[in-house]
């Protein structure tokens, strides 16, 4: 059986251990003559392979010489037993020892026949290759039992085991001597070792009144030691109804380094077998927080550390009382680590005693979203409202030394908020308060950030709370802010329509109407959200002068508003207002009218969209498109014909904010090709291109005669090659091409 | 009953509002005194564990003062008090309060009424005593409770509303004068008005200004404090308008800005409360 666990351990990338299975004839390698430390290190010249045998070979003959030691043999003048010795070294070093290994040299060591030197030699010689079995643990505590070692090999063998601790394979039996190892607590020397060992094992069967007294005697008598405390810590967090303890700011470390000689080599050898050791336990009692600055006692803005809600274990212990065989124990938020641990205990998890420490904790926040309680969203709305509300920089008087805080502060709420992709109504109903008296500036990325997760429900309020004083700062702030703002609200469009699908769909999943929010709600805010930002938009470009930088902004939010019907399942499209439309179209910049080309097709495939709809009446009627809309589109769609395509851009606009002009007032210009000023070569925009195609298509001609370009079709071509894909979709789509192509 | 709450009167109370308590059980509160003796022993002595239960130097008794309520709807008022025993003095000596603490709801019906079970509302917290200990109890029951504690500041407006309330209450004693106190702001040095009238002339104005008895408008607060004003303003060429109003001083009770007040009179006590839980729910939601 032991063989088989051994293998088992094994990885292909050691080929010793393949090797190894037909090693098993002790004898032949006997007849081999004596393989001392000398023949060893010569044997390190030796291929991999060959070196590997002879070790072994010489490992199971100094485990068989051990094993049958009888009595006390001195180290001096004993070669064999040097040459063993020195074999069993430098091969658990090199290589560590299999696990009968170990229970031979634990056994030996721990029974005293030897020196102390030899017994330390081999303690610090048991370097695990895969596993300590547990049984071997439970023989040497019944060897410290019977004391027949000495005091240092007794506490050389404590920080082995604590060491080795997370390679035992079981543990059962060892939880059945936790009586055992804390009576060992009475030896001031072991004391602390013992500490970190019952630290290693505790659980909360494990806590009981008696013992907590026990330590408490200890503490007395020894005062403040941080092995009791963590100790002590443990048994706190099991049973905090039993025994309490703060710990100071800056206790940390716990237990000294006890990992001792051994941790290096397994570490060496672990990383060569490169196979998954066992993660070592983490300390998880740090209660210590950083504290930048000395405040009121309630005034520090300190996320709470999660920790157990301890109302709710004592109502547990009092329900167990009452139903001894239901299992209902919780399981502490301090030991959740891992996302599997999650998994494994999330029908018994409680949420912490203070519900605002979830924000740093992603466990928990996954946790949140499983769970739909109404006293957790009330729980955290509290503690955040207030925490807002007295942390704010710019609301608070002498509160500014502390913005550094307060912006990592609103960078977790943030966080938060795409995390559960959704917004807190506590951070609502802060921004609505402390907008009017932002500058703008402070925190200024976080507030823009955090205004995307406004929620849909509360509409009312939008206009006075937020488009009000937002757009008095949007026209008095830098481009930066505008850019920012813009960005923003296109967030805060999307987060609302994904809201109305996600609600779609659970609608249609439950059969239950809808909620608070009718559609027509949802359509006017979303309408009314589209009308601001076209108003800004177009008092920002003016302010500005139409940068491409604004511009691009201003068109990534109508990339979402032409597709809301089709992408999003909402029965509205706006129109980018003149103000827009314009500055866009004649653009100097070339992205920004391939953009604008895009955003037209995809109004176009919205809008056909809906009339089929409408005709085949199928869904929707109550909110039919308004004949403006498809209107303004078809004017709209004119003007961009004539500009790009037909020449006619002065003729054919009817827009009565467009481009429309009377030939005599053209010819008044004295303009002589006003003509042919706005097509697809001659647009401003598409000159530059223009240019490069004559340069490659009639390499030697100088002139710069654009109207050499008179099949369009390869120019075309040449147009999408660079990337104009909105120019295609849109001419594809829009542009009726008979003519040209036959 | 008078007696039970007296001595509450003629302290200072430090003022705190409070976000409803999560899972607190009114059945509890030996076991909650037992946990915060623990806590605050573990606190006072970083670093060392105490058992829970046994005998501390500092003793909690956790109570409830049932007196103290607006409506059936309120929550008991809870009394924290904190002893200790001196070692000098003899066994059978009383032991020496030096901490009080009261959570009190009077009228909280606007925040308590759409709570969920689980919630208690609690709004206003009074403290009497030295800050580190505020400071550890305020820890226990933000952390066993999940709630947040703030210091209740008190606006000029408000201290203007007591100020009128209380010169119009019926006193047996007419003896104290109503005490105003205007700071002066932006002065290098700080400047501060006191302005002191006879209760009986307080009064006396209230009356000509107030129109309903029982009912008390914003217009009515105004005007008497106007009149407060264009006295003074006569005879000292001085604007108090322009000036904060810090505290208001009166036979009933007193109230400074910085959220400290002292009650002088039984019978008002639960008047005064209701305005302060309102204040201290306004600040909650």
């Amino acid at each position: 059986e032991k063989m088989q666990r051994r293998q088992s351990s094994k990885t292909p990338e050691q080929p010793s251990q393949v090797h190894h299975k037909t090693q098993t004839d002790l004898s032949a390698w006997r007849k081999g003559g004596r393989t001392g430390p000398e023949k060893s290190v010569q044997y390190h010249q030796f291929p991999n392979n060959q070196e590997n045998d002879t070790n072994q070979g010489s490992l199971e003959q100094a485990l068989s010489y051990f094993k049958k030691v009888q009595d006390r043999v001195s180290l001096k003048k004993n070669n064999v037993l040097q040459d063993h010795l020195t074999t069993v070294e430098s091969i658990a070093l090199q290589r560590g020892l299999p696990p009968e290994g170990i229970d031979v040299l634990l056994n030996v060591a721990l029974s005293g026949k030897f020196a102390d030197t030899v017994n330390t030699r081999l303690l610090k010689s048991l370097v695990p290759a895969s596993v300590v079995p547990e049984s071997c643990v439970v023989s040497s505590v019944s060897w410290l039992c019977v004391s027949k070692c000495s005091g240092n090999i007794q506490l050389l063998f404590l920080r082995w085991l604590i060491t080795v601790f997370d390679f035992i394979d079981h543990k059962e039996q060892l939880h059945a001597l936790y009586g055992i190892f804390f009576s060992f607590l009475q030896d001031e020397k072991m004391c602390p070792y013992v500490c970190h060992l019952l630290y290693l094992l505790t659980r909360k069967e494990s806590v009981k009144p008696f013992r907590i007294r026990r330590l408490l005697d200890l503490q007395s008598k020894m005062g403040m030691q941080p092995h009791l405390q963590a100790l002590l810590s443990l048994y706190k967090l099991f049973c905090p109804e039993q025994v309490t303890i703060a710990l100071p700011g800056k206790t940390k470390i716990y237990f000294k380094n006890s990992e001792g000689p051994w941790k290096a080599a397994i570490n060496t050898i672990r990383q060569r077998n490169q196979e998954k050791s066992p993660v070592s336990q983490v300390l998880f009692l740090c209660t210590a927080q950083p504290r930048s600055r000395k405040r009121k006692w309630n005034t520090q803005l300190i996320i709470p550390a999660s920790s157990t809600n301890q109302n709710n274990l004592e109502e547990d212990k009092e329900q167990n009382h009452v139903d001894l065989y239901c299992m209902n124990e919780s399981f502490p938020v301090e030991q959740l680590q891992t996302f599997s641990q999650l998994l494994q205990n999330i029908h018994h998890l409680e949420f912490p005693s203070q519900m605002g420490s979830v924000l740093t904790n992603p466990l928990l926040l996954h946790y949140m979203n499983c769970i739909k309680d109404e006293s957790i969203y009330l729980r955290l709305y509290y503690w955040m409202g207030q925490t807002l509300q007295e942390e704010c920089t710019w609301c608070v008087a002498d509160n500014n030394k502390y913005e550094e805080e307060f912006k990592d502060f609103l960078e977790t709420v943030y966080k938060t908020e795409c995390f559960l992709q959704e917004g807190f109504s506590s951070c609502e109903v802060f921004l609505y308060r402390s907008l009017p008296l932002w500058d703008g500036c402070c925190c200024q990325s976080q507030v823009l950030r955090l205004l995307s997760w406004i929620p849909l429900s509360s509409f009312s309020e939008t206009k006075s709370h937020l488009y009000d004083p937002m757009a008095q700062l949007f026209f008095t702030s830098s481009l930066y802010f505008k850019c920012s703002f813009l960005e923003s609200l296109k967030e805060l469009l999307q987060n609302w329509l994904n809201w109305h699908v996600i609600h779609l769909d659970s609608e249609s999943d439950s059969q239950v109407p809808s909620l608070t929010t009718t559609l027509s709600e949802l359509v006017n805010v979303v309408a009314e959200l589209i009308h601001f930002v076209g108003w800004i938009s177009t008092v920002a470009l003016r302010l500005e002068n139409n940068p491409t930088f604004l511009l691009y902004f201003i068109l990534d939010f109508y990339e979402t508003v032409c597709d809301m019907y089709l992408k999003y399942n909402l029965p509205l499209l706006i129109m980018p207002p003149a103000g827009v439309f314009y500055p866009a179209l004649l653009s100097m910049d070339s992205v920004s009218l391939n953009q604008l080309c895009y955003i037209m097709y995809r109004y176009r495939t919205n809008l056909v969209a809906a009339k089929e709809n409408e005709l085949s009446k199928k869904k929707m009627l109550q909110f039919k498109f308004s004949r403006q809309t498809y209107q303004e589109y078809n004017q709209y769609i004119t003007a961009m014909v004539g500009c790009l395509w037909t020449s006619s851009a002065f003729q054919k606009d009817i827009h009565p904010q467009g481009l429309h002009m009377e030939d005599e007032l053209l010819k008044k210009t004295r303009e002589q090709e006003f003509k042919t000023s706005f097509n697809i070569v001659y647009h401003p925009a598409m000159m530059g291109y223009a240019v490069l195609f004559l340069q490659q298509a009639w390499p030697g001609d100088t002139t710069f005669n654009f109207n050499l370009i008179k099949k369009w079709n390869w120019y075309l071509e040449y147009l999408y090659a660079q990337g104009l894909k909105g120019l295609k979709v849109f001419i594809e789509s829009s542009i009726n091409r008979v003519s040209q192509t036959s | 009953d008078p007696q039970r709450t007296a001595f509450l009167l003629r302290k200072q109370w430090s003022l705190y509002s409070v976000t409803p308590l999560y899972r607190f059980c009114e059945a509890r509160l030996r076991d909650y005194g037992r946990q915060l003796g623990a806590f605050i022993a573990a606190e006072r002595q970083k670093g060392l564990a105490v058992e829970v239960g046994v005998e501390l130097d500092v003793k909690v008794a956790v109570s409830c003062l049932p007196d103290l309520k607006g409506s059936e709807q309120d929550q008991a008022a809870l009394l924290l008090q904190l002893s200790t025993r001196s070692p000098t003095s003899k066994k059978n000596s009383e032991d020496k309060v030096v901490w009080l603490g009261w959570f009190c709801c009077v009228a909280g019906d606007e925040l308590s009424e759409n709570l969920p079970e689980d919630f208690t509302c609690l709004p206003l917290f009074l403290v009497h005593g030295a800050e580190r200990y505020t400071a550890i109890v305020g820890g226990w029951f933000q952390k066993t409770f999940d709630c947040y504690f703030r210091r209740l500041t008190i606006s000029p407006l408000s201290l203007s509303w007591m100020a009128a309330m209380w010169a119009g209450c019926k006193e047996d004693k007419a003896t104290s004068a109503m005490e105003l106190l205007f700071s002066v702001p932006c002065l290098p040095q700080p400047l501060d008005i006191s302005y002191a009238i006879h209760a009986e002339d307080a009064k006396a104005l209230w009356d000509t200004v107030q129109k309903t008895p029982g009912e008390i408008t914003q217009e009515e607060v105004d005007v008497f404090m106007d009149c407060l004003y264009s006295h003074f303003h006569r005879h000292f060429k001085i604007y108090l308008s322009a000036t904060k109003l810090v505290k208001v001083s009166t036979a009933i009770a007193s109230a400074h800005s910085d959220g400290i007040v002292k009650f002088f009179q039984s019978q008002y006590l639960t008047g005064v409360l209701m305005l302060l839980t309102e204040l201290a729910i306004s600040q909650i939601q």
